[in-house]
């Protein structure tokens, strides 16, 4: 198994493309594997036979695994070939035949045969096979299993990382946090069911961890943790913005933007003028950047991505919008490269979509920040000492502390207010 | 505080108690005029007289025989065994005997008995002469069974084993001999039956006892320089153990290593590893691991006797892996 993506730590064989004795050439496609972020091509790298299919569809390995076998017509694969039934190891590298176990000391064999064993370990079994979605059996240690009862956790979602897969402490952890906060949401009053989340009336419904939630997971608490939050909030007056998305709209579809591109080019211009959010924190020092990559989180079914528009600060609003475009539509497919979902500097979370007022976004590491839009509603404002209706739009900015202080967090929060109440000041 | 020598530490116990009841005496191959095999007697002929610093015939049984119908006619004796090795030859006295007599005479004829001598691996002394015994004696029901691993747990063990009324057997070590720390003066009792956190820590439990004690500790610095916080917990007392404080310790860290010069099968680790699983299960994170000596009669090759005995390497790799911060 190749990596496929700088974060890949294991792939999911989606579908072979080729069968066992064809011929293959260097660059063709083998086989569609799932990373934790994309579905890729798997391509072989010599010209040759696919002599063997070791790996089956829909079976996930780590990286370094073997999945294919491509040689010679004739050549003899049988060294290479894996002992009978290879099961496929999540979380390898465990088989303890090799790695001497610590402590063995190789004493003399005396006469009466005693076993040489210093270390009177109990024998774990030797890289048995990951659990499979399915199977009941769940390893997992008895503190893990008692703190997982104490939080209500299901263990069969928690990933593990101990020997053969073994749920440790850590692992509940590490699951708690990531759960913990969507448990303690109130339930959505959901008028329409959102197909393919039904539980049966009475019942529940276990759904395995995807490869993508995995990393999800695993990529929120890496931020929420170590990364100390705060948070800045404005309310933006939108008129302007709204007629002029309007004007630009009645000069035919060519011209049509929305809010979000107007967001995100406003959001660029602010981390032009303010380097220092511009900036990410490194264990030993702070890094600022020459460039401004904008991401914008995109919802996608079971998960969300965030695609980067590059240099949003040099580009036009039009080219801005049909990126944007462009890149939901690869991230709702799964067809987004490495290239085009790492590297921004700065985030962009939108919900207003789903009529929520306000809210706070996890920033995405190593950026020092990402701004949570919510929805543009005609609300009561005070404006020059009367009560007025206009439209606004509330924006929270959770920041990096290391990097941002509230003043500087503040103002750049002023520039950005500045530009989406005032449009014309993009064009600055 | 003064510091001592753990011999000099049982010298001034068994002066200190000698002074104290009259009926105390000690006997054993050169004890008296030779002032021990390990100099542990040094100067107690001069002071208490050949009456009561006896040298017996090199006859293990004999002395240890003579030792125990000393106890039963109400004397309290201190039986030296030049070392535990020898004592085997004695084992009938000590089990069939010493343990026996209070049970089997209805609570009428207590034994209080001190048994005494080095146990376990000295350097290149061989497979005869390398051996750990206490599993075999904490296996007896009637005998006590103590193995101090400082200076100063020396002194408070040994006052407190002279004046139970039952048979104990007491461990010392060669290498332990030389040992200096800081040793109370005077009335220093330590309770038989109480263990002693040595260090504390918070993320794994390492038991050792004797000489395992500094292997341990030097362990556990090994492992905080990795940001490992290993607490020692030394039972010095085997037989009653102190369970409830390795307990603690096992709740507190979820993880346990115990470390044992003697040989893996049915060894003290064993032992202990039974009353954690049972009465810590819901606590354990990880397997217990135990570190003991190889399942070989000892080689006298230097090198090979290194790599037969638990040393701190052996016992890092073990806190590693209950820390799942090694494969395998």
């Amino acid at each position: 198994m190749e990596a496929l993506s700088p974060t890949m730590e294991e792939g999911r064989l989606v579908a072979w493309k080729k069968k066992e004795g064809d011929a293959v050439k260097a660059g063709e496609t083998l086989a569609e594997v799932e990373t934790d972020k994309a579905v890729m091509e798997l391509v072989a790298r010599e010209d040759g036979v696919l002599r063997k299919i070791v790996l089956g569809e829909g079976a996930t390995v780590p990286v370094g695994a073997l999945v294919a076998i491509v040689g010679g017509k004739d050549e003899d694969i049988s060294l290479v070939l894996p002992p009978t039934s290879p099961a496929p190891v999540v979380g390898g590298g465990l088989s303890r035949g090799a790695g001497a176990a610590p402590g063995t000391a190789k004493a003399p064999a005396a006469a009466a045969t005693p076993a040489p064993a210093t270390v009177a370990a109990p024998s774990l079994h030797p890289a048995p096979s990951h659990p499979t979605p399915g199977s009941s059996r769940v390893r997992s240690s008895p503190l893990a299993r008692r703190l997982a009862a104490e939080r209500g956790l299901d263990l069969r979602l928690v990933p593990g990382t101990g020997p053969a897969g073994r749920i440790t402490k850590r692992d509940v952890d590490a699951a708690g946090a990531a759960v913990r906060p969507a448990a303690a949401a109130p339930a959505a009053p959901a008028l329409a069911v959102v197909p393919g989340m039904a539980a049966p009336p009475g019942g529940v419904r276990d759904v395995p961890l995807t490869t993508m939630r995995k990393t999800i997971a695993r990529r929120l608490v890496e931020s929420i943790g170590p990364v100390p939050h705060f948070y800045l909030t404005s309310e933006i007056e939108m008129e302007r913005a709204w007629e002029a998305r309007a004007h630009l709209a009645g000069l035919g579809d060519a011209y049509k933007v929305s809010f979000n591109d107007l967001i995100v080019k406003a959001v660029a211009l602010a981390l032009r003028q303010h380097p220092a959010v511009n900036a990410s924190f490194l264990e030993d020092r702070i890094r600022y950047h020459g460039d401004v990559h904008v991401g914008m989180a995109v919802a996608v079914e079971d998960g969300l991505i965030t695609p980067v528009i590059r240099h949003a600060d040099r580009k036009g609003l039009l080219e801005i919008a049909a990126e944007a475009k462009t890149l939901a539509e690869r991230a709702r497919a799964r067809r987004l490269t490495p290239e085009e979902y790492t590297g921004a500097t700065f985030s962009v979370s939108n919900l207003g979509m789903f009529d929520i007022d306000e809210f706070t976004a996890v920033i995405n590491p190593p950026e020092a920040g990402i701004l949570a839009v919510g929805r543009i509603a005609q609300r009561a404002v005070v404006a020059d000492g009367q009560l007025a209706v206009r439209r606004t739009m509330r924006v929270t900015m959770s920041c990096d502390h290391r990097v941002v202080d509230g003043a500087t967090g503040a103002k750049f929060l002023q520039t950005v207010k500045l530009m989406l109440e005032n449009p014309l000041a993009m064009l600055l | 505080m003064p510091v001592l020598t753990y011999r000099d530490a049982l010298n001034q116990a068994l002066r200190e108690e000698m002074a104290r009841n009259q009926d105390v005496f000690l006997m054993g191959e050169e004890v008296g005029a030779y002032q021990g095999a390990y100099k542990v007697s040094r100067g107690l002929l001069e002071e208490f007289g050949p009456m009561r610093v006896v040298d017996s015939p090199i006859t293990e049984l004999g002395f240890a025989g003579v030792g125990v119908g000393a106890a039963m006619a109400g004397l309290r004796p201190v039986i030296e065994f030049m070392t535990w090795n020898f004592a085997l030859l004695a084992i009938d006295q000590i089990v069939n005997s010493a343990a026996k007599m209070l049970y089997m005479s209805g609570g009428q004829v207590p034994i209080p008995i001190v048994f005494r001598g080095p146990g376990g691996a000295a350097l290149m002394l061989a497979a005869q002469h390398s051996q750990s015994f206490e599993a075999w004696y904490a296996h007896v029901p009637g005998l006590k069974v103590v193995t101090p691993a400082t200076p100063a747990d020396a002194k408070g063990l040994l006052k407190s084993a002279i004046r139970d009324d039952n048979p104990v057997i007491f461990i010392e070590g060669e290498m332990l001999y030389n040992q200096k720390g800081e040793v109370p003066e005077g009335e220093h009792l330590i309770p038989l039956g109480v263990a002693d956190i040595k260090r504390p820590g918070t993320d794994v439990t390492i038991v050792a006892h004797a000489k395992m004690v500094a292997v341990a500790l030097k362990a556990a610095e090994e492992l905080e320089k990795e940001g490992v916080s290993a607490e020692v917990v030394d039972p010095r007392t085997l037989r009653p153990l102190d369970l409830p404080t390795i307990l603690e310790s096992v709740r507190k860290t979820n993880r346990c290593v115990i470390v044992e010069e003697g040989w893996p099968l049915a060894g003290i680790g064993a032992s202990v590893v039974d009353g954690i699983q049972r009465e810590a299960f819901d606590d354990l994170d990880a397997p217990v691991l135990r570190v003991t000596g190889a399942d070989v009669p000892m080689p006298y090759n230097r090198q090979l006797e290194k790599l037969a005995k638990p040393d701190a390497a052996k016992v890092v790799a073990a806190a590693k892996r209950v820390l799942y911060l090694a494969q395998g």
